[in-house]
């Protein structure tokens, strides 16, 4: 019994301790998740950055999470963060919005990072991803790869991330496959493994030999591979989920973004701004190129470097909308916040946006 | 060797006052062994769980505002639940509530359609439309059931997923923000469209008062009407109740637009008090919750309003112990879970004795 009395003691002790020291030097970097950490998605993308963070500061910083966040009612849980010492904290879905600016404005001196959002404040900056320029290597992959000229597209929610991302692929294609056709299924979700197999082994039954997401389970890869056909993954590496089936994947790197603000944070030179990062910060990345013969294996390398450079731009005009009107002159290319609102799909794509 | 469960007769108030204690005891020492599993201090967790959200006047803030909405529902599901009526859907109703009621907020933002009138008698429609919004919503269930002989559990839960993707689709379409680059919410409420904060700065909107309001008129109603006396005898012995000339049916109707209204009163004022604009889904599943809560509460409002206090304990605490001891989200789950196992075992041991046979038939 005593023992265990002088064990809680010198626990409670080094728990204070431990509590002053940190509240001198650590910078607390917080961060609100809109899945669960294990959804090999999303939210697993955005905690791989938090762990790259950890990993790189080490004693500098301290990291906290809270998943699984429903967007409807997230103030109090991003406040609670803001509450508890954290002085910089990531929210991470696009519902996050606008209790995140709610909260920012009772916490002037707390830095706020919304991804994906579209309003900034003097202390919450957004920031996303050009998912587009990766979505447009794998329809040059697909136009080359498929011998149906049918490739199955499973897409979440018709925002304008997943509408560019649909055009991007198209025009890809189009550039080596004019004949390529897509078939569209929405799934109302980004996560349901049960929802995307589904679909997947529907678009598969509909002759499609090539399978594309837009959500984050990894179950149309491993339709794909039971099925011997092919599929390109989303947010993370599932080359695991389809070893024989993936061609490559367009994996969400946050590390990147992660660590330069948390160094401007401790630097004292965090500003506010607006990130739109692709390929060129490592923002997207592209999985190894897998399961494919030399020849297309250069050209997606090839386009890759290009848009990298800056020297290809996937939504380079001309570019025709679906029932033939021109939105983008030959030699122009299409504003930024044309593609951030875009409603509207180009021409060759065979499908209605819900409206 | 067996165990029988035998009925005590009417269990003695002593009892049932305990009972919730020593429930609350043993989730603790389950949930501080678990804890201590892990490598944490079941001291510290118990520290962040129940005694800080409790020590601060935001958390107590929060504690309410999680609270009210549940209670809220909760309270009008005790008149279904006690009619033997079997609500499911107050999910939904509380959406099309909050949806209706939002949809004033939209009509009149930018000071649209308000004339001479001015703009405060905007919350009161508000509220107003979307309590008659939620009740009508549950008429449906309710008219299948006393025209049709439909079973309202099904209809009403299947209204749950109509009521879901109706304001899913109108989010996404003719609600949309039209400055909104295309993304699937509405503008954001003007102030006229919003309840007022009961704290400067805090997050306490008037809402809440809805939800004590609501607890007390119930409590006085299920004590000392003759529409309370109905309600529980109809539940409890409908052949009595038809023999006193009560109607099943006008009742089942009743109590349907009673719970509906109370949801659909719920989810106005969370849209007009804590969201601030309608967004594709608006409620974290407040609507089922509200069903545990009510059960908790032992189908009284008082007792429902102390369920919904510490379950909403629970997830602020929850919350905590993520940020403080990174205990994982599934250990809060996992503990509202035994919490709530431990209640409705509590409650079987008050309600029944436990005697083991031993020898006897085989």
């Amino acid at each position: 019994m005593r023992k265990l009395v002088m064990a809680a003691a010198a626990l409670a002790a080094s728990l204070a301790l431990g509590a002053t020291a940190i509240a001198q030097e650590k910078l607390k970097v917080g961060f609100i998740y809109v899945g669960p950490v294990g959804d090999f998605g999303w939210s697993y993308q955005h905690d791989q950055g938090r762990l790259a963070l950890e990993k790189k500061f080490g004693a500098k910083i301290e990291t906290s999470y809270l998943e699984n966040v429903p967007e409807n009612d997230s103030e109090r849980s991003i406040e609670q963060l803001a509450r508890s010492g954290h002085k910089l904290i990531f929210t991470t879905s696009f519902g996050f919005m606008e209790p995140t600016l709610k909260v920012a404005k009772k916490f002037p001196d707390v830095k706020f990072e919304h991804a994906t959002g579209f309003k900034q404040a003097p202390n919450v900056a957004t920031y996303a991803a050009k998912f587009h320029e990766g979505r447009y290597i794998i329809g040059q992959i697909a136009g080359k790869m498929t011998k149906t000229n049918t490739v199955g597209y499973i897409v979440s929610f018709p925002i304008p991330e997943v509408i560019a991302g649909i055009n991007a692929f198209m025009l890809g294609a189009q550039s080596v496959n004019p004949n390529l056709k897509v078939k569209i299924v929405w799934v109302n979700t980004w996560f349901d493994p049960g929802k995307e197999a589904d679909a997947a082994k529907a678009l598969l039954a509909q002759g499609a030999d090539i399978l594309v997401q837009h959500t984050d389970s990894a179950a149309a890869m491993q339709e794909a591979e039971k099925a011997g056909k092919h599929a390109f993954g989303q947010a993370s590496d599932m080359i695991k989920f389809g070893p024989k089936a993936q061609y490559t994947s367009i994996v969400d790197d946050w590390s990147a973004y992660y660590i330069g603000r948390v160094q401007a944070a401790l630097d004292g030179t965090w500003k506010s701004g607006d990130v739109w990062g692709g390929l060129a910060q490592d923002m997207v990345h592209m999985a190894a190129y897998t399961n494919l013969p030399d020849d297309v294996k250069k050209m997606a390398e090839e386009t890759q470097a290009a848009i990298k450079s800056g020297k290809l731009n996937p939504f380079k005009g001309p570019i025709l909308k679906q029932d033939g009107t021109e939105v983008v002159k030959a030699g122009e290319n299409l504003a930024d916040k044309d593609i951030l609102s875009m409603n509207w799909y180009v021409k060759g794509v065979d499908d209605k946006i819900p409206q | 060797m067996r165990i029988d469960l035998e009925p005590r007769g009417a269990p003695s108030r002593m009892l049932e006052i305990l009972a919730p204690v020593a429930a609350f005891a043993v989730a603790l020492l389950i949930g501080g062994l678990v804890v201590w599993l892990l490598g944490k201090s079941p001291v510290r967790a118990f520290q962040v769980y129940f005694v800080e959200p409790l020590t601060q006047g935001w958390s107590l803030q929060e504690i309410a505002v999680k609270a009210a909405p549940l209670a809220l529902i909760a309270t009008g599901l005790a008149f279904c639940f006690r009619a033997n009526v079997w609500n499911i859907g107050a999910e939904g109703q509380f959406i099309v509530g909050g949806a209706i009621g939002g949809w004033i907020g939209l009509l009149t933002h930018g000071g649209a359609g308000q004339g001479v009138l001015g703009s405060w008698w905007i919350l009161p429609a508000m509220l107003i439309a979307g309590a008659l919004a939620g009740a009508a919503y549950a008429m449906i269930p309710a008219l299948l059931r006393v025209r049709l002989g439909v079973s309202e559990i099904l209809t009403s839960l299947m209204l749950v997923y109509v009521a879901e993707l109706w304001l899913d689709y109108m989010v996404r379409g003719p609600w949309k923000d039209p400055k909104g680059f295309n993304f699937p919410v509405t503008v954001t409420f003007d102030s006229s469209a919003t309840l007022p904060l009961l704290v400067e700065g805090g997050r306490l909107h008037a809402g809440v008062l809805l939800a004590l309001v609501a607890v007390a008129v119930a409590t006085v109603i299920f004590a000392r009407s003759l529409f309370g006396f109905e309600v529980r005898l109809v539940g409890a012995a409908p052949r009595a109740a038809r023999f006193a000339g009560f109607s099943e049916k006008r009742l089942a109707v009743a109590v349907l637009a009673i719970s509906g209204a109370a949801a659909g009163l719920a989810g106005i004022a969370e849209v007009s008090g804590q969201i601030g604009q309608l967004q594709t889904s608006i409620s974290p599943g407040y609507g089922f919750t509200a069903i545990i809560v009510a059960f908790l509460g032992r189908l009284s409002p008082p007792g429902i309003l102390v369920a919904a206090l510490v379950l909403a304990l629970t997830y602020i605490g929850g919350e905590g112990a993520q940020i403080a001891l990174k205990l994982p989200l599934d250990m809060t789950k996992a503990f509202q879970g035994v919490l709530l196992m431990c209640v409705l075992a509590a409650d079987v041991f008050t309600r029944y004795r436990v005697r083991i046979v031993t020898g006897g038939r085989a």
